[in-house]
């Protein structure tokens, strides 16, 4: 990085430090911070629509529809959630290539599992074998993106569910009263009113998304806990510039506070959020501002 | 928000229609001399270095994927790398699951390190990497077994008093025993495990694995493997 990095020995503590903490390995560490960040940016909202969906067709009036969401619910519940995710990714991987290999190659003649091998055709491959490594990387982060969208879906439907149900009865009578239909009912009145019972549940799932981001090590993606381990470990000269002992307890250390500070930012930020959601309710926060503004 | 899932599901249903013979060389990056991240967090080593030239040799583009230890052979078998070049010895379990070529390492010896002389080696606690020939001997020689994840945290694990041993191959070993400054030192005889290092292939990829095959034979003639193996693991080497 720097230039007086070429003879890192040479060095005083403070020139090595710049000079190790600026490697290309490093950069990478840098860089699977903002893999994490960037997973859960993208997981939370897809994850809450995922739910939204489920709470919906749970509470659904067509039973059939309702019983779809209220066994997705439970399933997904019930599963261990590395089970779901070394389970659930191999197989939702191979049903993209087994769907790619039925449309793109129909005169294979060939079996698909032969043994422990899973083939299809070259052109069905995902991403194809020629595909760049980023590609790969986006692959394999969209399916866990998937896979936590669905595992945290389940439980923010459960959440949700709870929440429409915990909206006072007679708001949704008004409206009837007043001539709204079902569909009306739902969207205007009981959605505003249901996040600020559903925002302490769903804080609680953030937090818990928070801290299961090192499942992502399970799907092969190198997180921030993968380069943790591999920086920290002991280097010897022969096959580094930088060597030294163990030092993980450092590296993950630092992971320590970083998570820490993430949740405590998360905690002030809800806690705003709860402030907003709580303004003009009828429940004893509501009331408490209220009073408090009068 | 569903139409997020659906595009990211149409992204990966709709890669492009063009290929050609990139062959996907699968390592673990945590295994040096054979393989590992260099500081420009690069996969490098050993097998970095033969691996390169055995795919010039036999006119294929390779490219270069790091996965974990554990699940390096599933992961080969579900097609998402078509090489293990991992510093992997031929076993006859794994030979029933995948395919190897002939070896580019001699069978070399496996070897104990400990923190002090007089280890009980047949009845005390050796840790060794999940998975490897080093586990699967220590599990049947009598002594506590202890598994783990990666080869750095067996010998964390013998540094901090938590095993009495570390069984591991000794050209990984040696670097690190060198380096020690006395801490760390080989115990007890030498162990000779497993049928050399060869490169790992799905059962059905035969076409692949005799290219390979051909060229680890003309490099092995030429003298250029011989010449990296004294390169990495030293003048005392095992060669062809």
């Amino acid at each position: 990085m720097f230039s007086y990095c070429s003879d890192p020995e040479t060095l005083g503590s403070f020139g090595w430090f710049s000079c190790y903490l600026t490697t290309g390995v490093h950069m990478s560490f840098y860089l699977s911070f903002i893999k994490v960040l960037l997973l859960l940016a993208v997981t939370a909202p897809v994850a809450l629509g995922v739910g939204f969906w489920g709470a919906m067709s749970a509470r659904s009036r067509i039973i059939p529809l309702s019983w779809v969401g209220k066994t997705y619910i439970a399933l997904v519940r019930g599963v261990p959630d590395i089970a779901f995710f070394l389970f659930f990714v191999i197989a939702l991987d191979q049903a993209f290539e087994w769907t790619r290999h039925k449309i793109l190659c129909p005169d294979w003649d060939q079996p698909i599992r032969q043994g422990a091998d899973f083939l299809v055709c070259t052109q069905a491959k995902l991403p194809l074998g020629s595909a760049p490594q980023w590609v790969h990387e986006s692959y394999g982060f969209s399916l866990a993106v998937i896979t936590f969208a669905i595992v945290f879906g389940a439980f923010a439907a459960n959440v949700l569910y709870g929440a429409m149900r915990a909206v006072p009865r007679e708001q949704i009578e008004t409206a009837e009263a007043y001539g709204m239909t079902h569909a009306q009912a739902f969207w205007r009145i009981l959605v505003p009113q249901m996040w600020v019972y559903a925002l302490p549940g769903l804080s609680n799932l953030w937090m818990v998304l928070i801290k299961a981001t090192p499942l992502l090590f399970l799907l092969g993606i190198e997180d921030i806990v993968y380069w943790a381990r591999e920086l920290g470990g002991t280097k010897t000269p022969k096959f580094t510039s930088y060597p030294h002992g163990d030092w993980r307890m450092w590296y993950f250390l630092f992971l320590l506070v970083f998570y820490l500070a993430f949740t405590r930012v998360s905690e002030v930020v809800l806690e705003r959020l709860m402030g907003r959601l709580t303004h003009g309710q009828a429940t004893s926060g509501g009331e408490a501002q209220r009073k408090a503004a009068v | 928000m569903k139409k997020l899932i659906l595009g990211t599901a149409i992204l990966a249903l709709s890669a492009g229609l063009a290929w050609a013979d990139t062959v996907r060389m699968g390592t673990e990056g945590a295994y040096p001399p054979y393989n590992f991240i260099n500081d420009a967090g690069e996969v490098d080593g050993f097998e970095r270095e033969v691996g390169d030239e055995l795919c010039a040799c036999a006119g294929l583009t390779c490219e270069w994927v790091k996965n974990d230890w554990d699940s390096i052979i599933p992961n080969l078998v579900s097609g998402n790398y078509d090489t293990i070049i991992a510093g992997m010895s031929i076993t006859a379990e794994r030979d029933e699951v995948i395919d190897f070529t002939q070896n580019y390492v001699p069978p070399s010896a496996s070897a104990y390190v400990a923190t002090s002389e007089g280890v009980d080696l047949k009845g005390g606690v050796i840790a060794a990497q999940t998975a490897t020939i080093q586990a699967g001997f220590v599990a049947e020689s009598g002594a506590t077994l202890v598994e783990f994840a990666t080869p750095e945290e067996t010998i964390a694990a013998v540094r901090n008093g938590e095993a009495d041993a570390v069984l591991a191959d000794k050209d990984y070993l040696a670097p690190l025993v060198e380096e020690s400054a006395g801490a760390l030192m080989f115990v007890g005889p030498d162990v000779p495990l497993g049928g050399g290092v060869g490169m790992g292939l799905r059962e059905s990829d035969t076409e692949l694995r005799d290219k390979f095959d051909a060229a680890i034979t003309s490099m092995k003639a030429d003298g250029s493997l011989n010449k990296l193996l004294v390169k990495w693991f030293g003048e005392d080497t095992a060669t062809y």
